[in-house]
């Protein structure tokens, strides 16, 4: 079958590849998504509502995820920004090497970088045992956030690194002359070029780290009102047999992201206003 | 001159991320396709049958024994070739599998709960499928020990030293946990003994003593509280909790089932941690089920049932006292009477009236142990 498309053209036709999209978003992401609307609506709006919306456990368990999740995606603009900076404009010995690692948090079990990480920052672990007996990081919120910056790192430093690469120095060359300092150029010239790179990253990083389960269980302690995340809620309730419960959690937490992810879009379209061309 | 090249640019960089997507598209729905032909072509052909038995997590090396023994008994019995299919996992998200559409023939689980659940939701065997076996279909049963760190500093010796306010407790955490279920409920069991004293099981069935029953039981709430205040660390799992306590080294006392600490008692030592046994405890008992629908489907009733009668064998109880269950038969538990010490054991239907009502009132939600952790 692909044989006909490359003697026609090298894009197969609109129709063709539309109809394929939408049989393939809807097999993968539609139709799932339905089911858990529909299979939670079973709960009535009173069950749906104390399942998910009143239930003091599982909203605490909003709180870390949300929290901890804004955090993370906050830590990972930044520096994110930075290493993908350290990697389009510098070279230097072992680039390649960093340029990889960056990939590593998408390949590796999540499972295993919770407990890498638990390893280092338990009070017996190489960074932890540095740590004065009553600040924790290990089996309380704050690993939760670290696990999730981890988790997250990549999808900051792809997204932005092409955007830096586009960035043309000719640019910032015309920025010097004509006197600006190099605050200016970095806030007036780079940073708007780069500025909807940076917040789709954020937003893949935050999304990210919302649905994040592997990893944090093993760093959170999971103590019940304090570092419980959300997503161990629906496992908790899955536990109990509570399958209506478990999808009530998830459709909630189905529309807070989205409203939080339509609202980085629609910044992300104000940032474009600069991009005109 | 400056926006010459991005214009040249883009539109080649968008025909190849798009080509460069659909050729993965492409690439993945050939390979979901040929998967699928794989999997039809691989039930055909071979000879012999095929058994799957869904356990849960610590009963890898004791079934990885069993099922080569069992493999030779039916090739002797039968002249056929079985070839008996291990999946292991937690043991709730196991039964959950199973009401999915996992196609167990047999079901060697943690909980009885468990296999109630796959009873009433997935209604793939009655619901009364308890008491068709010997034993309350439990052919082996074990129970709960402490693990502590090396020469016992903190002298942990009995339940009650868990409550003490200088002593850390690791458990995982019951909701998510079948061990922890029974940790959680040999502390309230163990507190119950302490209120009513020796007869306590009489009186937990008397009416009479009604009175003096509800003020145990809130007593026995209030000690399990104290233990869990203990908690540092609620694992979701029994693994994780054997890191943290092994690896992590937190806490004084890990609640763990016996078979798995005497299972690594050669290692303990290397890890630093020795073995206490609580005089009392709950006696845990791992049930075992034949999936009626799958296996009428599958074609496998036969096989399944010598499969689950021959852990009632004595072969198959030798083997579970091998690796370090104890056998319900006394000639096989008088064989390796050395390894477990003679302790004494509360049963879940004597002390919390079965798994039912035990799940009911602890450990669904607004149970006891979420009143634990209600601030």
């Amino acid at each position: 079958m692909s044989f006909r498309f490359k003697q026609h053209s090298v894009l197969p036709g609109f129709g063709l590849s539309l109809g394929f999209s939408l049989l393939y978003t809807s097999l993968l992401v539609l139709i799932p998504l339905a089911g858990l609307v529909i299979f939670s609506s079973k709960l009535g709006w009173e069950g749906f509502w104390s399942a998910a919306v009143t239930d003091p456990r599982v909203l605490a368990s909003y709180r870390v995820t949300f929290s901890a999740s804004l955090i993370s995606a906050l830590i990972n603009l930044v520096f994110g920004f930075i290493v993908a900076w350290v990697l389009v404009r510098y070279t230097f010995p072992g680039k390649r090497l960093v340029d990889a690692i960056v990939d590593l948090p998408f390949a590796l079990p999540t499972a295993l970088s919770g407990i890498a990480l638990v390893t280092l920052y338990a009070h017996t672990g190489w960074v932890g045992r540095w740590l004065p007996e009553d600040v924790r990081i290990a089996y309380a919120y704050p690993g939760i956030v670290i696990a999730l910056t981890l988790i997250g790192l990549p999808f900051v430093v792809r997204t932005v690194q092409p955007a830096l690469e586009e960035v043309e120095s000719e640019l910032e060359e015309a920025a010097v002359s004509l006197g600006a300092t190099r605050l200016q150029t970095f806030t007036r010239v780079i940073l708007p070029t780069v500025l909807p790179a940076l917040l789709t990253g954020f937003a893949l990083s935050f999304a990210r780290a919302i649905g994040e389960y592997g990893s944090v269980v093993f760093i959170a302690g999971n103590m019940p009102m304090k570092t419980e995340i959300a997503p161990l809620m629906i496992i908790t309730k899955l536990e109990q047999y509570e399958y209506q419960q478990a999808a009530a959690i998830g459709v909630a937490m189905l529309i807070v992201s989205f409203v939080l992810l339509l609202i980085i879009n629609l910044l992300q379209a104000w940032s474009r206003r600069y991009q005109t061309a | 001159m400056l926006s010459v090249i991005p214009i040249q640019n883009q539109p080649r960089e968008a025909h190849r991320a798009i080509s460069v997507s659909l050729f993965t598209m492409l690439l993945a729905l050939t390979l979901t396709l040929s998967g699928c032909g794989k999997g039809e072509n691989k039930d055909g052909g071979k000879p012999g049958i095929e058994l799957l038995n869904v356990s849960y997590d610590p009963t890898r090396e004791l079934f990885r024994e069993f099922n080569d023994a069992f493999a030779k008994h039916w090739k002797e019995k039968t002249g056929q070739a079985v070839r008996v299919q291990q999946s292991h996992g937690g043991s709730g998200s196991q039964a959950r599998a199973v009401i999915d559409g996992l196609a167990a023939d047999v079901l060697t689980l943690a909980l009885a709960a468990d296999i109630d659940a796959v009873a009433e939701k997935g209604q793939l065997l009655p619901i009364q499928w308890q008491g068709k076996l010997p034993h309350n279909n439990a052919p082996y049963s074990s129970t709960l020990a402490f693990l502590v760190r090396k020469g016992n500093p903190k002298n942990i010796k009995n339940w009650d030293d868990l409550a003490r306010d200088d002593v850390k407790v690791i458990t995982p955490n019951p909701k998510t946990s079948g061990v922890a279920r029974w940790n959680y409920l040999a502390i309230w069991g163990f507190a119950l003994k302490q209120e009513l004293g020796a007869d306590y099981i009489a009186k937990l069935k008397d009416p009479s003593k009604a009175a003096e029953v509800a003020a145990a039981q809130e007593k026995a709430k209030a000690f399990t509280a104290k233990v869990f205040k203990n908690v540092p660390v609620l694992d979701s799992a029994a693994r994780g909790a054997t890191n943290t306590f092994i690896q992590r080294r937190i806490g004084d006392v890990l609640i763990n089932w016996e078979n798995e600490a005497l299972l690594g008692s050669q290692e303990l030592d290397a890890a630093g941690v020795e073995l206490v046994v609580p005089p009392v405890a709950i006696k845990a008992e791992p049930v075992v089920a034949i999936v009626d629908k799958n296996v009428d489907k599958r074609g496998t009733r036969e096989v399944a049932q010598a499969y689950i009668e021959f852990l009632y064998s004595p072969i198959g109880q030798e083997i579970a006292g091998k690796n370090f269950y104890r056998p319900s038969s006394s000639e096989a538990l008088a064989k390796y009477a050395q390894r477990f010490p003679e302790i004494e054991l509360f049963t879940i239907d004597d002390v919390f009236g079965g798994w039912k009502s035990a799940n009911k009132a602890h450990f669904s939600d607004g149970g006891s142990f979420d009143q634990i952790y209600q601030p």
